[in-house]
């Protein structure tokens, strides 16, 4: 088993928060927040993975004894973007408003919230 | 008796019911009077606080817990592939909680929004249903997706108010870091599937266990801690929860406050205890959250008191509080753990009041500003006692359910060797509760020397706030009243009512009771129930402390109303922290980055506290 993929998934998933801290607009946040979640898919998915192994979908030729690569995982990836694209759409919805009512989406320049 | 028998049905039903409910408001919002979708929710809500209350009372004892496999899929040979829910005394009592307050912060909200909009109350059931089922779930990626469910729901609710600029950043920065959290806490379950192949709780026991201890434990574990501590408001992962009680609408906020933010404390403790109490030691865990519970307790004590915008200072006050929930339950006995319940459910009780309260203020004054407020209050008849009441409730003063929940969690800390423990206890709900007098006084007794600082208002003093009724509010309609009177007598209930406490006792056991949980959840055979837990009753020195701390409160509620009329040399100690309070308040910048960086920070601080001392 390669550990390149795990280095992978560690990797988005830190630079996806180094994005949000370095970030200068709302929506490059948002977007941020969105590569440090697919650190999460690349993880669960290899995981999972088994060389040479096809898909688990069973049937004449495949029989269900024989090896496959690993379904719940797949389960959690799909069910990771679902919450994803809820959670990226609400979140870039807010920034319009903020845009709308500040106008600007730039952190540094929101400051309703100080201390 | 097979799983799926009776009660264990009722599991899903409390999670489904508010979903399909929320469905029908969202269709026919628009096209009936609001008075039948507000009684439709209200009484969602209630329905299901009825069932979880059926499912509290078919657990403990003899009976243990109820446990569901959803669509049968019910364990074979030791293993599974199955999503189970599990219904203990503790997750039950919770979900009373939960859909209790819900129904009181709907019923209030009939009154208090001119105008609710259609997605209010859809909003809140989905937050009702994600709560209730990140209570029951045995699944930890279950509890990942309800989780989240709960999250999306409440930062809706946060940035509710659309047209409110605060409202939108509070939101988003609320959404941003905990969702982060929240991917932090997969990350770890993904190393956990690699290392055992199981998501189900009472597996992951077994196999958790049979792996030992090692580096990609540990660091699973600190990940999966992430997005409950997050939710908790642990220091310094505690940034959100100000800003966004600050600007939420103050319905939400007693939810926000009242069990949202302990629901994050039950999943730390619920995945230690049942996933890594066999692999991770005691005493490092009793180390790091003792650490970082006393931390978390000082900061929000400070940041508090120094608040003049109503609901910043309880939030502020919430994260004090959760500091000591924390440190109680790294006690990790029944002691500890019934005080931290206890506790809880009393602070419950008297928080939600208070920001029921500052939601009556915000809407007869038009401002949630204390100095501004000064005062303003004088013709009020009963909401100065009731505020006075919550004040007292929040001190831990006896017969308070706070208090005893005070009383036996400090016992357990003293049990545990920690004899400075309560003296941080004591100091807590003094400063947080006399913050709490303070502003009641200045608003409604006129105390206090008049505002002087108002020529340089701060960005957060709340005088922007926007009521939620157009004009003001010249009496207080009883569907708000009765909420708030409910909830402060139920704090005070339970510290009075006899056999409670020992209840919370025998719940608390059998939360901790490992063997127990995972033999249940997999074969649902029960073990034997404990006949009596020991010391869950007031103790003298519990008393003396409680009252010493609301003696203590009042003095400092004085203190911050007459500051300038205090001793030179008392006014120059208390200068010396002036620097550092700078620096502490300057960290809350409301900046998402800075947010973000201080998580990356929290994490390397858990870390290196539970994975340092095991090496």
């Amino acid at each position: 088993m390669s550990y390149y993929p795990y280095f992978v998934a560690g990797w988005l998933l830190l630079v996806g928060c180094f994005g949000i801290v370095r970030s200068r607009n709302l929506v490059h946040a948002v977007v941020s927040l969105a590569v440090a979640q697919a650190g999460t898919y690349v993880l669960l998915l290899s995981v999972g993975y088994q060389r040479h192994a096809p898909a688990p979908v069973f049937g004449s030729t495949e029989k269900p004894s024989s090896d496959v690569v690993d379904p719940v995982v797949q389960a959690l990836t799909l069910t990771d973007i679902v919450v994803s694209a809820t959670v990226t759409a609400l979140l870039l919805a807010l920034a319009i408003q903020i845009a709308k009512r500040h106008g600007t989406v730039d952190p540094d320049r929101l400051s309703a919230l100080e201390g | 008796m097979p799983f799926d028998s009776g009660v264990a049905n009722l599991l899903p039903v409390i999670i489904v019911v508010p979903i399909a409910m929320a469905a029908l408001l969202v269709a026919i919002a628009s096209y009936v009077p609001r008075v039948l979708t507000d009684v439709l929710a209200t009484a969602t809500a209630a329905g299901v606080c009825a069932l979880a209350a059926v499912v509290a009372a078919n657990t403990g004892g003899e009976r243990g817990r109820v446990v569901t496999w959803l669509a049968g899929w019910k364990p074979t040979g030791g293993t599974s592939v199955g999503l189970v829910l599990v219904g203990d005394r503790m997750s039950a009592g919770l979900a009373v909680l939960i859909a209790l307050l819900m129904a009181l912060a709907m019923l209030y909200g009939w009154k208090y929004f001119d105008d609710i909009g259609g997605h209010f109350l859809p909003l809140m059931l989905f937050f009702l249903a994600g709560m209730e089922g990140f209570a029951f779930s045995g699944d930890i990626f279950d509890m990942f997706v309800f989780f989240e469910l709960m999250g999306a729901a409440a930062y809706a609710l946060t940035g509710f108010k659309t047209e409110d600029p605060s409202s939108l950043q509070g939101g988003l920065n609320f959404g941003v870091i905990n969702s982060l959290g929240a991917y932090f806490s997969l990350t770890g379950i993904g190393i956990l599937y690699a290392l055992t192949g199981n998501l189900q709780l009472p597996l992951l026991a077994k196999s958790v266990d049979e792996k030992g201890l090692s580096a990609s434990v540990i660091l699973a574990f600190v990940f999966i801690m992430a997005g409950f501590l997050v939710k908790a408001a642990m220091v310094p992962l505690h940034f959100w929860l100000a800003d966004a009680h600050a600007v939420a609408p103050s319905p939400v906020c007693v939810l926000f406050s009242g069990v949202m933010v302990e629901l994050g404390v039950y999943g730390v403790a619920r995945v230690y205890w049942v996933v890594f109490e066999g692999t991770v030691p005691h005493h490092t865990i009793r180390g790091a959250f003792v650490v970082l519970g006393t931390v978390t307790a000082i900061v929000g004590s400070v940041m508090c008191f120094c608040q003049r915008h109503l609901k910043r200072l309880l939030a502020y006050s919430t994260v004090a509080h959760v500091g000591l929930f924390l440190v109680a339950f790294a006690m990790l006995d029944d002691g500890g753990t019934a005080g931290a319940v206890l506790y809880v459910l009393g602070h419950a009780g008297a928080k939600s009041a208070l920001f029921l309260l500052a939601g009556v203020v915000l809407n007869r004054y038009g401002s949630v500003d204390e100095l501004e407020l000064h005062g303003r209050g004088k013709r009020a008849r009963v909401l100065p006692w009731l505020w006075l009441f919550g004040g007292l409730a929040l001190s831990a003063c006896p017969p308070f359910g706070t208090g005893l929940g005070k009383d036996i969690a400090e016992t357990a800390t003293i049990k545990a060797g920690y004899q400075w423990l309560p003296a941080l206890f004591v100091l807590v709900s003094a400063v947080t509760a006399g913050a709490v007098l303070r502003a009641a006084m200045r608003i409604y007794f006129g105390l206090g020397d008049p505002p002087t600082e108002l020529d340089q208002p701060e960005s957060t003093s709340g005088s922007q706030e926007e009521p939620e009724v157009s004009g003001t509010l010249r009496n207080v309609p009883v569907t708000m009243l009765v909420p708030i009177v409910v909830l402060l007598g139920g704090s005070l209930a339970l510290g009075v009512v006899p056999g409670f406490a020992e209840a919370v006792g025998k719940a608390a056991h059998q939360f901790i009771d490992r063997d127990g949980y995972v033999t249940q959840a997999l074969t649902n055979a029960t073990t034997a129930p404990v006949p009596h837990v020991p010391a869950m009753h007031w103790t003298t020195l519990g008393i003396a402390l409680g009252l010493s701390s609301a003696v203590l409160s009042m003095a400092f509620a004085f203190a911050g109303l007459y500051a300038q009329r205090l001793p030179v040399a008392v006014r120059r100690s208390a200068g010396a922290f002036g620097a550092p309070l700078r620096v502490v308040r300057r960290a809350h910048s409301g900046h998402i980055g800075d947010y973000v960086a201080w998580l990356l920070v929290g994490l390397a601080l858990l870390g290196a506290l539970v994975g340092v001392p095991v090496r």
